[in-house]
């Protein structure tokens, strides 16, 4: 992960700066302070814009890469109303990607170029969708704990100190909410059922839970760029603070699905006040994140694929359009 | 009529009529109703499935939710006729989407038919959008309540797929040489399957006012799809029909390959509810 300036090493004053741009630097270390709203006219340190720019398109990558291993149970899906509620998640997943991509673009960035960054391989996105959905089960823990854990870091970012950042995540987090729910009524609806769904379900819930909780991104000594985005108010609380309230979340809403987490450390510590879980295997974590991962090479190859296959759709699309204005402006002539 | 069955059509048509509604309600429609309701769920959910594919692989991301939705639309309107049609059945729509065989199944040829590329999806939307919008802008005239009021609720609906799809055999047919040659080979591998949905059978006959006589919506659809062929510098392909059969259980090869990948779950846990 590339590695933003510290705020000590920030240039804060340099001999070049015009008295537009100080200005614009004031105006942009006041409102920090005062814990407003940044919005895209406003003067920005690059180094701000670069990180958002990086945080937010990885977040839309994110969104449009998870859409496949739900899609991978469309079809499959086991009654129409499961099929329908699917069909309606991986889709609103569709209209984040497209929030997300608005709110990177009022940065200078146009989509376009963060989807060819994201075919050739040189931007992220979130590691947990390189693992496999192997079992209708999936769809419940993708919701229950991959949905959940993303709301868990998503809800602080409502109150990110870039406008159409923070607005977006209102929006996502708000539908993102009901795809936790949907997810955990389906292990509910498994784990109450015959002994091969609960069996499933468990299943699921076992291969899903340490991913979800690596999703927090490294522990807190590891990770470079919380300290900055910390202070710049993109990020609120730490990776470590997050994973612990989400761990304490999941070891009740687990009871009432009468299944188990694959932890047997998990306890709320009273001098720290947070809860503890077992370690998790981050060489694991690496290995996905430098691409060998289950699944890495199979959703990139689905990207692209979809993606060169749409090449002349979108060609037409632009062509015609052009037509049409040329024809418009011959007849205004 | 019983109390519970007003209320599934006391509503207003054309609002907030969900397939549960239909499902709990005390409604008894007869054997030829329910084998009417059938053919039009089985369109819409077959179409539906193959549509559902199309979710992650679209040409752009607007086009996986637009296409997402409508086949989320699609999807809605099968519960509703099919959870009527278990009515008469003593099936719930599940029993009747995941196990009923091929032959019981009562789409037309042309819901089926392969995805193939953007084109040939788009050929098939087009025909189908404005078959469904003018029977769904029929069927809400029904004598039979709860048909109408599900094609009141789904026209409005389908009026949408009929916009999306014209304006993508716009683009498409006037767009690149490439796209008016894809678009042009869609439309000729969709055209045999045309006819099948304008034939009239003994059914029809039976029902009377309560369903769409199927050869009263041609005219209209020619009429509006030759304007928007005009438009579009297109011509109505010149191949022959196929031989239809799909309302009496006769499939193509296409419908064995979709119901195994659509059931294969349901009929691994058979009696389990999800």
């Amino acid at each position: 992960m590339a590695t933003a300036p510290a705020v000590d090493q920030m240039p804060a004053e340099s001999a070049t700066e015009t008295e537009e741009e100080r200005a614009g630097r004031e105006q942009f270390e006041r409102l920090i302070s005062e814990d407003s709203r940044i919005e895209p006219r406003d003067w920005m340190p690059e180094a701000y814009r670069k990180t958002l720019a990086r945080q937010i398109s990885q977040h839309a990558h994110s969104e449009i890469i998870g859409m496949q291993p739900e899609a991978n149970w469309i079809s499959r899906a086991p009654s129409l109303k499961r099929k329908a509620i699917l069909m309606a998640k991986v889709q609103d997943e569709a209209g984040h990607g497209l929030y997300l991509y608005s709110a990177a673009e009022t940065l200078g960035t146009p989509r376009d170029k963060m989807t060819e960054d994201l075919i050739a391989g040189k931007a992220r996105y979130s590691s947990i969708f390189n693992y496999p959905a192997v079992t209708w089960a999936d769809m419940g823990a993708i919701g229950w704990l991959v949905d959940g854990a993303a709301i868990a870091n998503q809800v602080p970012l409502c109150r990110a100190s870039y406008g159409p950042y923070g607005r977006a995540m209102v929006r996502i987090c708000k539908e993102e909410s009901f795809h936790q729910r949907q997810g955990f009524e389906i292990l509910l609806e498994l784990a109450n059922g015959t002994p091969a769904q609960k069996e499933m379900a468990q299943d699921a819930v076992n291969r899903w839970y340490a991913p979800s909780l690596m999703m927090f991104g490294p522990p807190d000594d590891d990770s470079p760029n919380s300290k900055q985005s910390m202070a710049w108010n993109i990020k609120r609380f730490s990776n470590d603070e997050l994973r612990s309230r989400f761990v304490g979340m999941m070891v009740e809403q687990v009871k009432v699905l009468g299944l188990t987490l694959p932890d047997d450390q998990i306890r709320f510590d009273e001098d720290t006040q947070q809860w503890e879980h077992a370690p998790l295997d981050w060489n694991e974590f690496k290995e996905v994140l430098a691409g060998r991962g289950p699944c890495n090479a199979q959703r990139m190859e689905r990207r692209r694929e979809a993606h060169e296959d749409g090449a002349w759709v979108r060609e037409a699309a632009a062509a015609y359009a052009d037509k049409r204005a040329t024809a418009a402006q011959q007849k205004a002539a | 009529m019983s109390e519970s069955n007003a209320s599934a059509t006391r509503i207003t048509p054309g609002n907030a009529l969900r397939p549960e509604d239909i499902a709990a309600a005390d409604l008894r429609p007869s054997a030829d109703v329910a084998e009417y309701a059938l053919r039009l769920g089985d369109d819409s959910l077959i179409l539906s499935q193959r549509l559902g594919w199309w979710i992650s692989r679209a040409p752009e991301l607007e086009e996986d939710v637009a296409l997402g939705n409508i086949a989320l639309d699609l999807i809605g309107h099968a519960r509703s006729f099919l959870s009527y049609a278990g009515h008469g059945l003593d099936k719930t729509e599940d029993d009747l989407a995941y196990f009923r065989r091929e032959p019981e199944f009562r789409c037309a040829h042309l819901f089926v038919q392969p995805n193939g590329d953007f084109a040939r999806t788009i050929a098939r939307q087009l025909v189908v959008s404005h078959y469904q919008f003018e029977l769904y802008s029929r069927l809400m005239h029904s004598t039979d309540a709860t048909l109408a009021a599900i094609a009141a609720k789904a026209v409005k609906e389908v009026d949408y797929h009929r916009d999306h799809s014209s304006q993508w055999v716009l683009r498409l047919a006037l767009g690149t040489d490439e796209s008016r040659r894809r678009m042009i080979a869609g439309l000729k591998l969709t055209w045999p399957y045309v006819e099948e949905l304008f034939v009239d059978d003994q059914l029809i006959d039976t029902l009377g006012e309560a369903a769409v006589r199927p050869s009263t919506l041609r005219a209209p659809f020619d009429s509006l799809i030759s304007a928007l062929f005009a438009e579009a510098d297109l011509d109505i392909p010149a191949v022959p029909g196929a031989v239809g059969g799909g309302r009496a259980g006769k499939h193509s090869e296409h419908l064995g390959y979709l119901l195994a990948e659509m059931q294969v779950l349901a009929r691994e846990h058979p009696g389990a509810t999800w």
